[in-house]
């Protein structure tokens, strides 16, 4: 029972259908089975939130579930937010404009939870925004531009339920 | 790192879940939410034989209240738990409690049950348990028990349940008119676990003197405790700022946490009772002004 498990899921809409260990990580599937690389890999442990990604709508750690658990359910990652012509989502661009981010490592995570955020709470106060940003980790912007970035979004009602 | 290897299992109902974790003989792990214990696979401190997936066992998810009781089913998520207008309704110590839990996306898959059957001694979920003298209920090849949180938390991330049982639903008594519940934390950082954390509970009577109160502490000791002290010395005293910082200091002094990497020892002490004087204040001002309406 070490041996692959089939299963399937959609993943920003498109349907796959792998054979992949019990003990792969969801975000080692997505990276490394589905070639979708810009869920990052922080810390492995749930407390970095690079590897944030929606499942069914809510924004999870890829790196805490198993690939199998998705079997039959629905995922979204950030190559999953822009239009298909490559025009930036809302709140991507609104990340570009206030210098939400540098690196960039952090960024997916970021943008994959604050979709969940501003979907459920599509006008916050600063207090919400930051306490709604304290599960994802930033080395590099200081937060301020991203706070800026989340004000932007909100401003231009960026949140899940207007994702393609 | 990855977690190392193991077999994977997702039974669709509790008997088969009970019959799997029977068959590996305490070799087998339960996963629920995964929260606490996917970062254990992933450091490889745990090294199960075989996972119990119940995410995919229907019927354990799911918010009743009835009878003076708030029953939540195992899998039920926390942030389930945060937003239903039933637990707000009937259990609000356990909607304030809730929301400390991490962040909203680790609250999106943790599970009421994984967080009890888990049991760290600083864990939001076991000092709510504590403090209402709430019950779990477990189920296991004879059938259900239930036990109380003194019977279920043994010591540090240990309880009583068997290697071949599930946790399938966790009950916190409704308090009802007259009453108060408060709960305060303190973490370093947003989303932290706490460095001490308190829940109290308590009932006035016509004339504003204390008829009962309860007080769970978390993050002092192996488990969390009760400060039995403080308790006796607030039964039938009116609760003002006085007595509520007498009964405060009582708690430091009756409490034994340890020092750690996080906090020393005295710290925590003081931090108890810092904590302990605002929750009895707030419970306080809340059983005044009404109390729960637990018949909602
Ligand atoms: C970044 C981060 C921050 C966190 N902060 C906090 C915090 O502040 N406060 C807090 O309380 N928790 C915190 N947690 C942990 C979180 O609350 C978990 O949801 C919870 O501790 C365990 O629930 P779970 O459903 O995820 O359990 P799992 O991880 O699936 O399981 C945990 C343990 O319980 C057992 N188990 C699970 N369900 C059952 C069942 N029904 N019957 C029998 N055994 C079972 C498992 O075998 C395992 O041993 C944090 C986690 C992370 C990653
Ligand atoms: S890699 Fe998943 S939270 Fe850090
Ligand atoms: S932009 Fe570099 S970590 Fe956030």
């Amino acid at each position: 029972m070490h041996e692959p498990v089939t299963i399937s899921c959609t993943v920003n809409g498109r349907h796959y259908t792998r054979a992949v260990e019990p003990r792969r990580l969801l975000s080692d599937f997505i990276r490394h089975d589905l070639g979708l690389t810009g869920t990052h890999v922080g810390c492995e442990h749930g407390v970095c939130g690079a590897c944030t990604v929606l499942l069914e709508g809510d924004a999870v750690r890829s790196c805490l579930m198993l690939a199998v658990q998705a079997d039959g359910l629905s995922l979204m990652t950030i190559e999953g937010v822009a239009s298909p012509d490559g025009t930036l989502h809302p709140l991507q661009a609104a990340f570009r404009e206030q210098h939400g981010l540098q690196c960039g490592f952090c960024t997916p995570g970021f943008i994959m939870s604050i979709l969940q955020f501003l979907g459920e709470n599509p006008a916050p106060t600063d207090a919400e925004i930051r306490e709604a940003l304290s599960g994802n980790l930033c080395r590099c912007t200081g937060y301020v531009q991203i706070i800026a970035a989340v004000r932007q979004a909100a401003a231009a009602k960026a949140g899940a339920p207007g994702v393609g | 790192m990855k977690p190392p290897p193991f077999s994977y299992h997702a039974p669709i109902t509790v008997a088969e879940a009970i019959d799997l974790l029977g068959r590996y003989d305490g070799d087998a792990k339960v996963v629920a939410g995964g929260q606490s214990l996917l970062p254990l696979l992933n450091f490889r401190l745990s090294r199960p034989a075989a996972l119990v997936d119940i995410n995919r066992i229907p019927g354990l998810d799911y918010i009743r209240a009835d009878g003076g009781m708030l029953e939540i089913g195992a899998v039920t998520r926390h942030r389930a738990v945060e937003r239903s207008a039933v637990v707000a309704a009937h259990c609000p110590l356990l909607a304030e409690a809730v929301r400390h839990i991490g962040h909203f996306q680790i609250r999106n898959r943790g599970t009421i049950g994984g967080s009890i059957a888990h049991a760290d001694p600083a864990a939001e979920l076991p000092i709510v348990l504590t403090a209402l003298e709430g019950e779990v209920v477990i189920t296991g090849p004879g059938g259900v028990r239930t036990a109380t949180a003194s019977e279920f938390f043994i010591t540090l991330f240990t309880t009583s349940l068997g290697s071949d049982e599930l946790v399938t639903a966790v009950r916190f008594p409704t308090l009802g008119p007259g009453t108060g519940s408060a709960f305060q934390e303190l973490a370093r950082r947003s989303g932290d676990f706490a460095l001490v954390a308190v829940a109290a509970a308590l009932a006035l009577d016509e004339a504003g003197a204390v008829r009962w109160v309860r007080l769970a502490l978390g993050g002092v000791d192996l488990v969390p405790v009760r400060a039995a002290g403080a308790e006796e010395f607030l039964a039938g005293k009116r609760p003002d700022a006085a007595t509520l910082a007498e009964a405060a200091a009582l708690v430091a002094g009756e409490i034994n946490p340890e020092s750690d990497l996080h906090a020393t020892a005295e710290y925590r002490r003081q931090l108890a009772a810092v904590l302990t004087g605002e929750a009895l204040e707030t419970a306080a001002r809340r059983a005044a002004e009404g109390g729960e309406c637990g018949h909602a």
